[in-house]
């Protein structure tokens, strides 16, 4: 017997329909077994630094780079393994990645990333014509 | 000594997913089965409270007045805070539970130094740290809804947005996180600090704060400090989802840690005083509309009480009352 019983479950399923979201939201895009594919140029054998650390810290070293031109100049970077990259965006990252929406994006999106490069910097693909 | 048992019990939590995962290897169990028993304690224990407060029986109405009753017309009566009908009610609920006012309410009686004058004054600041959490705490899950979802609803990009506002460091400083952190330390130290709640506070007070508190700090030093891969978390959290969890052995172990802090937070969640989010909906000091005047309310479990009334009391002893003089209605 329940007090109430109707107000009371009508809440009860509205919460629980409102906090299983993320079981049935994918599902319903039809998307649970999306994996992004970021698009890796061909015939590069590295990075400028090792893929692990691309991976997990791209961020700190283009923020190093950004501080490192904007605040005192430098347009050198020497990596771990001792090579020497013109720092830029433009130039050095989007030259082999050259489509930002086959290779930043997919990543970026998918975790609702979204890094603030292309408030100033411009998307090459897209001025060539080919990005979307 | 409440506090020490809850911090080492907090401890220990944090130290056996270090193991479990960095010793023992066990990436299924902490990424995936305990959190599955977990969310199941939760939806099932949360259902079976609310099913058994509804169960309870509120023959009257026992709303906690803070205002004037409704009554003749040309009586201005207070609404909100002692509600006569739905509206009313709802306005009441909806001002509590989004704004916590009898939290707003709250006043602070003291024993002014010097003078013997007890001095009553407001006291805003449980209500500012609790209104501080609750919110951030609200921001941070949906901001988490980015490894929940695919693809990520706007609601979380626009709080996202928002919360990075500053665009500090990269990736960008989130306000709630050091909101959240904050509120729960004020929540803390409060409980510590003034000797009368702490004399009332219990394991069960500090518990769920140390690991609120755990779960903010590991959440702030993955994105900050130790930074997680976090395709590999959103593929974990997809895996979980759509019930064919990933091992993922190549994520930091402090992603474990607060991965396995969660669950326990959503275990313990309906067995707790934690449970008071749905609580908050049910108590019925607050979600009655005071209308015992108006309106006649039944006893659902009324019983027909075998009642002696002084009219057959007198009849049985009548005579007995007479010779010891003792007045009665009927000669």
């Amino acid at each position: 017997m329940m007090y109430d019983g109707s107000k009371i479950l009508l809440g009860l399923v509205i919460f629980l329909i409102a906090v299983t979201f993320p079981f049935w939201f994918s599902w319903v895009n039809e998307k649970s077994g999306f994996v992004p594919e970021p698009k890796l140029p061909e015939g590069e054998e590295s990075c400028v630094e090792s893929a692990e650390y691309m991976k997990a810290l791209h961020m700190d070293l283009l923020n190093q780079w950004r501080n490192a031109v904007v605040r005192d100049g430098r347009r050198v970077y020497v990596s771990s393994s001792g090579n020497r990259y013109e720092i830029s965006l433009t130039g050095t990252c989007l030259g082999c990645h050259s489509n930002k929406a086959e290779f930043c994006d997919q990543c970026h999106d998918y975790v609702g990333a979204n890094p603030f490069c292309w408030d100033c910097h411009v998307d090459t693909s897209v001025s060539r014509g080919e990005g979307k | 000594m409440n506090v020490l048992v809850s911090f080492i019990i907090v401890i220990f939590l944090v130290l056996l997913a270090i193991v479990g995962v960095q010793l023992g290897g066990l990436y299924i169990l902490f990424g995936a089965v305990l959190p599955y028993v977990a969310i199941a304690l939760f939806l099932g224990g949360l259902t079976y409270r609310v099913v058994s407060w509804a169960r309870a029986p509120v023959p009257f109405r026992i709303p906690t007045t803070c205002g004037q009753q409704k009554s003749l017309p040309w009586i201005k009566s207070s609404r909100l805070d002692n509600p006569h009908d739905g509206v009313g009610v709802l306005g009441r609920m909806a001002l509590e539970v989004l704004l916590f006012r009898s939290l707003f309410r709250n006043s602070r009686t003291e024993l002014k130094e010097g003078s013997n004058k007890v001095v009553f004054g407001p006291d805003k600041w449980l209500w500012m740290g609790a209104l501080l959490f609750h919110y951030s705490f609200l921001v941070i899950f949906v901001r988490h809804m980015r490894f929940f979802s695919e693809h990520v609803p706007s609601l979380t990009l626009l709080l996202q947005g928002l919360d990075g506002f500053f665009q500090v460091g990269v990736p960008v400083v989130y306000m709630t996180s050091f909101m959240f952190l904050v509120a729960v330390t004020y929540l803390f130290a409060r409980r510590i600090i003034s000797p009368m709640v702490r004399y009332i506070s219990l394991p069960a007070d500090y518990f769920p704060l140390f690991l609120l508190l755990g779960i903010g700090t590991t959440g702030v030093l993955l994105r900050h400090i130790f930074k997680t891969d976090v395709v590999g978390v959103k593929e974990l959290g997809m895996g979980l989802l759509s019930f064919s969890p990933v091992a993922s052995p190549d994520l930091h172990y402090l992603f474990y840690v607060h991965l396995f802090l969660v669950t326990v937070l959503i275990a313990y969640f309906p067995f707790s005083k934690l449970v008071h989010m749905a609580g908050v909906f049910l108590s019925p000091t607050r979600n009655l509309a005071n209308n015992n005047r108006e309106r006649r309310h039944v006893n659902p479990w009324d019983y027909p009480v075998k009642v002696h009334t002084y009219q057959e009391y007198e009849e049985e002893f009548r005579d007995k009352m007479i010779k010891v003089g003792i007045p009665v209605e009927k000669e």
